[in-house]
């Protein structure tokens, strides 16, 4: 990469651009994980590029996902800026111990003498036919966590400068949860291409919140929140409810899934009073959950609400038995109808 | 560090006097700690040094001052051979404001220039690994030491964390105190095989040490410390130690028979005649002095306030 490389057109190309860049800027930031060097550059490539260009800052690693980020921690316990990638998110189970009870801890236990500039990165959902260890969404395990950050990025939020802000300017541990079929996704800007029926406006700065509105459209009848590869398929059910059903959605995507900060949520549901969250990990106790119970106390009106989220089994290797499992376009469209009065079609 | 000098006469009763004085502060604050338990002024739970001062003060007296710990659960006698202040533990253990992280985190849970404790066992291991890559990386010259006991031996990360620390040959001293009981259960139950040999497995350099005088941890100490710093690569230190006391408070199941045997292995009594009488009365008029000086203020100090939850302390480095 040079600094005349062109604009990143998808999000893995933004990513790894982002982790380029932050090596070039900073000598402190280091990456560490299983299978990130070249020629391979990672499972699914996103270190692609980075030991060839700092050899001496990329660092492969056994397969050891607790010592991979307890090591990450102890870097950055000592002023470094270690970017750690789990090369699935199912394997983050393996490093548990060391992200609740070490990396998010230290801060506040050690009363602000230490700090954990962390930022754990990794693949995580289904999709793909990698069956039941390979494909989960297991960031519900993680959110609400003391001194523990979940970021997620989408294709419209700027997947580098998410993961730029995470690692540069962030001195707390982050977990950064990358969809695997967000990859190879386009990225998108609100009012053109595939967003062309959008307007947007943006809450926060570090890790942005998106509420996205039909262009010129009346007032919203429901509201839709989600982050990650879950827009993707609320976009799409967005637009058919609009073209086949005239009924107005406004999305609200998040980037910083935990801590829960959800004004901009709140001032949509102050219009439309009707709420849908729609996440990709299982149904019971996950982010929707959370979600609907904190606007459902803070909401001076009274908010009706449903979960679009994975049933609550193991996800099949079977295509059809894993469509079956993981929420689709068709379980968004239905949840908005069934909240709008109408006829589930 | 003095490897190669013989220390004169004069220096080595110095060194003598010194050692002696710094597992005695070790011994009396322990004890003034469940003493200060059973009178109701401590809070939780503690995990007392007696009987294993030896290692921690031989080790620390030859350790450099930019040296970097990280300590466990047993953490009290290791924080204060590293020089840890008194009166900030005593105020820490009784959840006081002034304790050294603000009462939030306990007997276990310590932060302390380069001085780090945590209360899960094994998890601090590649913690403490990590810490020694980045030193190693920033070229400080210093190093890294860990603590283990027997009982991490059970955790799966250790030797996730001793596979990379030797294959990067990273700065970093395993020190593993081994008091044969993992809690209440004996080594005899949970652990199978050779301790040296989980370590030289992976090519780390392994001194095993079956005594409790001072005197020959801390040599055994400086030859490990010299081996980690000059190399730079990874040793290990394990120590058979005997625990005096129980491993909490008062969860002592072991046989009285044993316990009395473990006794004569006392690292005070086994380095205490190396003193005059006056010479060890000075020391524990010198600890007594100390020891009161900082409960008495720990005592009289203030619990954090519930409001101060919600702020964010003044960053102390």
């Amino acid at each position: 990469m040079t600094a005349t490389a062109p604009a990143p057109t998808t999000v893995l190309a933004s990513l790894n651009g982002a982790l380029h860049s932050l090596m070039e800027r900073s000598g402190d930031v280091y990456v560490i994980g299983e299978d990130v060097l070249d020629p391979y550059g990672g499972a699914f490539k996103v270190t692609k590029g980075l030991s060839t260009r700092f050899p001496a800052r990329v660092l492969t690693t056994p397969i050891s996902e607790a010592a991979i980020v307890g090591t990450a921690t102890g870097m950055a316990l000592r002023g470094l800026r270690p970017i750690a990638e789990i090369m699935f998110g199912d394997f983050l189970m393996l490093a548990a111990d060391q992200l609740v009870n070490h990396a998010a801890k230290f801060r506040w236990m050690y009363n602000e003498q230490a700090s954990v500039p962390l930022v754990v990165r990794t693949p995580v959902g289904g999709r793909r036919g990698y069956g039941p260890t390979h494909s989960q969404t297991l960031e519900k395990m993680f959110l609400g966590v003391p001194g523990l950050r979940v970021v997620a990025p989408n294709a419209l939020a700027n997947p580098g400068a998410l993961l730029t802000a995470a690692v540069a300017d962030d001195d707390d541990p982050v977990l950064f949860i990358e969809h695997k079929l967000l990859y190879a996704q386009p990225l998108l800007e609100p009012g053109r291409g595939s967003l062309s029926e959008f307007q947007s406006t943006v809450h926060g700065e570090r890790y942005p919140t998106h509420t996205l509105r039909m262009a010129g459209a009346r007032a919203a009848d429901v509201t839709i929140a989600c982050y990650g590869y879950a827009f993707e398929i609320v976009r799409e059910a967005a637009l058919s409810l609009l073209l086949e059903d005239e009924l107005f959605v406004e999305i609200v995507l998040f980037t910083q899934l935990s801590p829960f900060e959800l004004d901009p949520l709140s001032a949509s549901l102050a219009r439309t009073g009707k709420l849908v969250v729609v996440e990709e990990g299982g149904l019971t106790l996950g982010w929707g959950a959370e979600v609907v119970a904190r606007m459902t106390e803070s909401s001076a009106a009274p908010v009706r609400a449903r979960r679009v989220a994975a049933r609550d089994l193991p996800i099949a290797n079977a295509r059809t038995l894993e469509d079956a499992t993981l929420p689709q376009v068709a379980d968004v469209r239905a949840a908005a109808l069934s909240l709008a009065g109408r006829e589930v079609g | 560090m003095t490897l190669t000098a013989t220390p004169s006469a004069e220096a080595a009763r110095a060194l003598d006097a010194e050692l002696y004085e710094r597992m005695l502060l070790i011994r009396r604050f322990e004890e003034r700690l469940l003493d200060e338990f059973s009178k109701g002024r401590l809070f939780g739970t503690t995990h007392a040094y007696i009987g294993q001062e030896a290692n921690a003060v031989g080790l620390f007296d030859v350790a450099d001052a930019g040296d970097i710990a990280f300590s466990n659960h047993r953490c009290h006698g290791h924080y204060l051979a590293y020089g840890g202040d008194i009166h900030a533990l005593a105020a820490e253990l009784m959840g006081k404001a002034t304790g050294v992280c603000g009462g939030r985190g306990g007997s276990q849970h310590i932060c302390f220039r380069n001085f780090y404790s945590n209360g899960v066992q094994g998890g601090i291991v590649p913690v403490a690994s990590g810490i020694a890559l980045a030193e190693k990386l920033k070229q400080s010259g210093r190093v890294t030491i860990v603590f283990l006991g027997d009982g991490t031996l059970g955790e799966g990360v250790v030797y996730e964390s001793l596979n990379i620390a030797s294959l990067w040959q990273l700065p970093i001293l395993f020190v593993l105190e081994n008091n044969r009981y993992a809690q209440t259960t004996p080594i005899r139950l949970n652990l199978a095989g050779d301790i040296a040999a989980r370590f030289e497995a992976f090519g780390i350099d392994t001194t095993t040490l079956d005594t409790t005088d001072v005197l020959q941890v801390r040599d055994a100490a400086a030859r490990a410390l010299q081996h980690v710093r000059e190399r730079p690569a990874p040793a290990a230190l394990v120590l058979g130690t005997h625990r005096l006391c129980a491993h909490s408070k008062g969860d002592d199941t072991r046989d009285a028979a044993e316990l009395a045997a473990s006794r004569a292995f006392d690292p005070l009594a086994i380095h205490g005649p190396r003193l005059g009488d006056a010479q060890r009365a000075r020391a524990e008029d010198s600890v007594r002095s100390a020891l009161n000086d900082a409960f008495e203020r720990a005592i009289a100090d203030p619990f954090p306030l519930a409001e101060s939850l919600g702020e964010t302390p003044r960053r102390a480095r």
